[in-house]
């Protein structure tokens, strides 16, 4: 039976992961290198790294770090920010990265979603999309959350998955790093509209947040940071929670 | 000396990786006289199956048909599993070697595709490739097409339908999975491909 995954997100900014609350505040949690192995031991099915800096960051310091981490991880990994352009993504498969994710430039050019997954296929090609609730119904946002677009989220989805999107990694602002619990409501609207994967991400706290999306939501996947960096919870014991409340995951791992 | 053939698809560094990782000697190519000279064979792959047309009447394509008769262990990943079945509705006009029979086709709209992530294999008995590794154990997947359940089948996967999740004959094997993104499992498989 497939599995639901649940994703580590390391958050990068200047070569080091960091963590923040709704995108602000952000502390210092490591080497991502070191810390994508050291979830891949615990229990993680896939990695996410994301360079929050990227958009007006230096892009050696992220091919660096890529790099560091695609050799000697063994699970899936995926790499997003500042990924404008089709050469961007090429640098960064080139690098080691298994899948790109792309937010801001998708959205300023859904055509380079076809352009990235012709060369690379749709498998490669993770739309992120940020939403915020905004007069009851979502609104995407670009830049790293700061800039809004006027448009609908579920509507956004189901344009990306046409233009050839491999999965929609789908973040609830309002929720983001919150520990809130996910935005189900979000969630599920967006997995009903389209019909490729749709991994859930902002708002994780506890392993009652993950059935939820999962049952509620209809996720695909789940994505959390902050609460897998400091040690507030350990993914093979989530997935043991998951396990025990009927959720299929990769359990034991 | 292991040869991972470059025919211009996909990512072929995460297979060398993990091959480095298992102290394998490897080599990336896609010069024909390499392939021929190389112990064994890893035709990686990943994306669309029209990327497979560069090994149609090229000499590349050729090394890999000889590499294949010649009784050298051979193991195609995704997309270079598929290329060792006749064709694919993918991209019809493109033929596969045809070492196994049957024609890769697209799941059905009972569920979500492309199938993503991970998902347990049903491991017949006496795969070589898939010595010691547990029944039901999980393997990572990304691809929306699928070959049939055949004779060869080592292994097969329940997504809508059951379809082939391993391949062996001879010297010929193939996975529908990414071993080298499946974790210890995937490393236990490759490890298997380099001690046959």
């Amino acid at each position: 039976m497939l599995t639901k995954r649940i994703i580590a997100c390391l958050d990068m900014d200047g070569g080091r992961v960091v963590k923040g609350v709704r995108f602000k505040n952000l502390r210092d949690a490591g080497d991502p290198a070191e810390c994508a192995t050291a979830h891949a031991r615990n229990g993680a099915d896939e990695i996410v790294l994301l360079d929050i800096t990227a958009t007006s960051g230096n892009r050696y310091t992220l091919l660096d770090a890529i790099c560091k981490t695609a050799r000697s991880l063994f699970v899936p990994f995926t790499v997003g920010g500042g990924i404008r352009q089709l050469d961007d993504a090429a640098a960064v498969f080139d690098a080691g990265a298994d899948k790109i994710a792309i937010n801001s430039a998708a959205v300023r050019d859904p055509a380079l979603i076809g352009k990235i997954a012709r060369r690379f296929g749709s498998q490669a090609v993770v739309v992120a999309i940020d939403a915020r609730k905004v007069d009851g119904s979502f609104e995407v946002f670009i830049a790293g959350g700061r800039v809004p677009t006027g448009r609908d989220a579920i509507q956004w989805a189901r344009e990306a998955a046409a233009c050839g999107a491999g999965e929609i990694l789908l973040t609830s602002m309002d929720r983001d790093g919150t520990q809130s619990g996910f935005d189900c409501h979000l969630v599920r609207a967006v997995a009903e509209a389209v019909s490729i994967p749709v991994i859930a991400s902002g708002g994780a706290g506890s392993a009652r947040d993950f059935v939820e999306v999962f049952h509620d939501g209809c996720a695909d996947a789940a994505l959390a940071a902050s609460i897998f960096h400091f040690g507030i919870e350990n993914i093979a014991e989530l997935k043991r929670e998951l396990h025990d409340a009927g959720v299929p995951v990769r359990w034991p791992c | 000396m292991i040869a991972i053939v470059d025919y211009g698809a996909g990512n072929l560094d995460s297979v060398k990786k993990a091959l480095d990782h298992l102290g394998a000697g490897v080599v990336v190519t896609s010069q024909p006289e390499s392939v021929a000279a190389a112990d064994k064979v890893v035709l990686p792959g990943v994306g669309h199956f029209s990327s497979l047309r560069s090994l149609g009447s090229t000499s590349l394509g050729e090394a890999l048909q000889q590499a294949a008769a010649s009784g050298k262990p051979f193991l195609g990943i995704c997309l270079g599993m598929q290329w060792l079945f006749d064709g694919s509705e993918e991209c019809i006009e493109i033929a596969g070697a045809g070492i196994f029979p049957g024609k890769c086709r697209r799941f059905p709209c009972s569920v979500k595709s492309p199938h993503v992530g991970w998902n347990s294999l049903a491991i017949w008995e006496g795969s070589r490739l898939l010595r010691g590794v547990a029944q039901d154990s999980f393997v990572y997947y990304t691809h929306s097409f699928h070959a049939p359940v055949v004779a060869g089948t080592a292994a097969a996967t329940e997504y809508g339908l059951e379809f082939t999740a391993a391949v062996e004959h001879d010297n010929i094997f193939g996975v529908q999975f990414h071993p080298e993104k499946s974790g210890d499992v995937g490393l236990a498989i490759l490890k298997n491909f380099c001690e046959v």
